[in-house]
């Protein structure tokens, strides 16, 4: 089974951390990475940018593009994607895209990658459902 | 992170929050810092074994108020002359319902703490000194280091401006939309100059440095409370790009580095990154402005691997519509660069000339000017400028740079023709 690992932290706090020590746990953190990497069992890591550089597209009939990130704690979060964009317009169209096809309400958080590592190619057993 | 680091993180990030909660409170900015010292220290006796709470900011505003009060009600009885008016602005303040913060609340709260910063009557100076100390809560002797003044002359400089807040009035009134919106442009513009005492620090000064850390910091904190504003995307996005040139600008014996010169890769791309996705957020709002159009000039520059892949006519245009939109020699001066790259020395040297009567005391005129004359190959009239250029500069790098260019002047005599 694969398990994703989701980040939670209070940005201001993070953000509040000098260069020295935001290195220092990004080195602990790449240790414990490695390991994993070394068994074989961890695949894309990324650290976003503060949500600041967050943008939302609310789906429904017309999208919606609002500032910042998604707020609201009605919906829960039910996966990801990452996509290759050259700017915030083509990530804009590509929400709007999947917004399109996926028919129900709900949102899309569109928030740029500070930084992406792939450890190695991971595959759920399972072939994926259509 | 070791917890106390945990907890100094978490006290430094509530820290504008709290304190601009407490004004709101006690409508005097020494009691609500006294409030939130005091908070702090419980904060500091409570928080390692019982854990930290889920909203620090909302524990230090509650347990600051309640010591506030009780300090208040303390020395009203030691005065023996209760101080009704102080009294009855606390009763509200005991309301259990002021103790949700709703979002706006907060983000008025904040607003106003940067602007009693911000008051006309204060110097720019001043300004940037009672920000640091009261909304980011660097200590008197930081600031004064930062400043290259005595702990002694900072603490009065900062006393004296904190009486020009109090006898001006803390506007307590919930703001209106205009109202609002001239704030926060007080307050962009207070934010930028916390930024530019950093950036303009010379060598060696690392404390000054970390001002235009602080500044970035306050630019997210805005861009929170407002997240579609436009021109604190490209307030934030301004001072990312130019910090991220941070490593690269000062080469090891302390002298600047031009941009043309400076080892790209030493240029922070994580910074970079964070600047261009916010002028990407800001382009959509199609609401060009000051700020915005300085970011996007950083942008051009941070997106060139290279200094000859520069796209300088996209600068040139750039500063033609900052021009419009703020109107000043200075910028005319930067377009008159942008100008020299592009098209040549010819037409920036026609754009410069007529801004001496308004520039003659500016380094960089001069600066600029000779460096016009030197391409054209007017040496005599190119050292005249750089002279008056190294009599006006503002740091012994800006006035070694010039002594170089003269030193090359002669050195290349009698013609001198050097491509851009």
């Amino acid at each position: 089974m694969l398990y994703a690992v989701l980040c939670y932290d209070r940005e201001d706090v993070v953000g509040a951390w000098s260069k020295e020590e935001d290195e220092a746990v990004m080195a602990r953190l790449g240790a414990v990475q490695e390991g994993l990497a070394r068994q074989g069992r961890i695949g894309p890591v990324a650290r976003l940018l503060p949500t600041t550089a967050a943008t939302t597209v609310r789906k429904g009939k017309e999208a919606l593009v609002l500032d910042g990130p998604f707020a609201e704690t009605k919906e829960q979060l039910l996966g990801f994607y990452i996509i290759d964009c050259k700017d915030l317009d083509e990530a804009v169209t590509a929400a709007r895209d999947l917004a399109a096809a996926s028919g129900s309400p709900g949102a899309y958080e569109l928030r740029p990658v500070s930084f992406f590592h792939d450890w190695a190619s991971l595959t759920t057993p399972e072939a994926e459902p259509a | 992170m070791t917890d106390l680091g945990w907890i100094e993180a978490s006290l430094v990030a509530a820290r504008p929050r709290a304190v601009g909660a407490l004004l709101r409170y006690f409508r005097d900015l020494d009691l609500a810092e006294e409030a939130y010292q005091d908070a702090c220290l419980k904060a500091l006796q409570a928080w390692p074994s019982k854990g930290p709470p889920r909203d620090p900011a909302a524990w230090l505003i509650f347990v600051g108020r309640n010591v506030g009060v009780d300090g208040v009600r303390k020395r009203a009885r030691e005065q023996d002359l209760p101080d009704e008016s102080a009294l009855s602005d606390l009763s509200d303040a005991e309301d259990p319902a002021a103790e949700r913060l709703d979002q706006s609340d907060y983000r008025d709260d904040v607003l106003r703490l940067l602007f009693v910063c911000c008051h006309p009557d204060l110097p720019a100076t001043q300004q940037v000194a009672l920000a640091l100390r009261i909304v980011s809560g660097l200590s008197v002797r930081q600031i004064a280091r930062a400043f290259l003044v005595t702990e002694a002359a900072m603490e009065q400089r900062i006393t004296r401006a904190k009486r020009v807040v109090g006898q001006a009035g803390v506007p307590f009134e919930t703001p209106g939309a205009v109202e609002r919106a001239e704030r926060l442009g007080a307050v962009a513009a207070m934010v930028y100059l916390v930024f530019n005492e950093g950036y303009t620090a010379p060598v060696g000064q690392e404390d000054r440095g970390g001002l235009a850390e602080e500044a970035i910091r306050l630019g997210r904190l805005l861009l929170r409370l407002f997240p579609a504003e436009p021109e604190i995307m490209g307030l934030l996005a301004l001072m990312l790009l130019q910090h991220a040139r941070a490593a690269a600008r000062f080469s090891a014996d302390g002298s600047a580095v031009l941009l043309d010169d400076q080892d790209r890769s030493l240029w922070d791309p994580k910074l970079i990154g964070e600047g261009l996705a916010l002028m990407d957020k800001a382009l959509r709002h199609a609401r060009p402005g000051p700020y915005q159009v300085q970011a996007a000039i950083a942008a051009l520059h941070a997106r060139a691997p290279r200094p000859e892949q520069t796209d300088w006519a996209g600068i040139e245009a750039l500063y033609a519509s900052l021009e419009r939109l703020e109107p000043s020699p200075v910028v005319t001066l930067n377009r008159a660069v942008a100008v020299m790259k592009a098209r040549g020395p010819e037409e920036a040297l026609a754009l410069v000339e007529p801004l001496e009567p308004r520039l003659s005391s500016y380094f960089y005129f001069h600066g600029l000017r000779g460096a016009l004359l030197k391409q054209l190959g007017r040496a005599r009239e190119a050292r005249l400028a750089f002279d008056q250029a190294v009599s006006l500069a503002n740091t012994p790098a800006e006035a070694a740079h010039i002594r170089a260019e003269i030193e090359s002047l002669v050195d290349e005599q009698p013609r001198l023709r050097r491509s851009s």
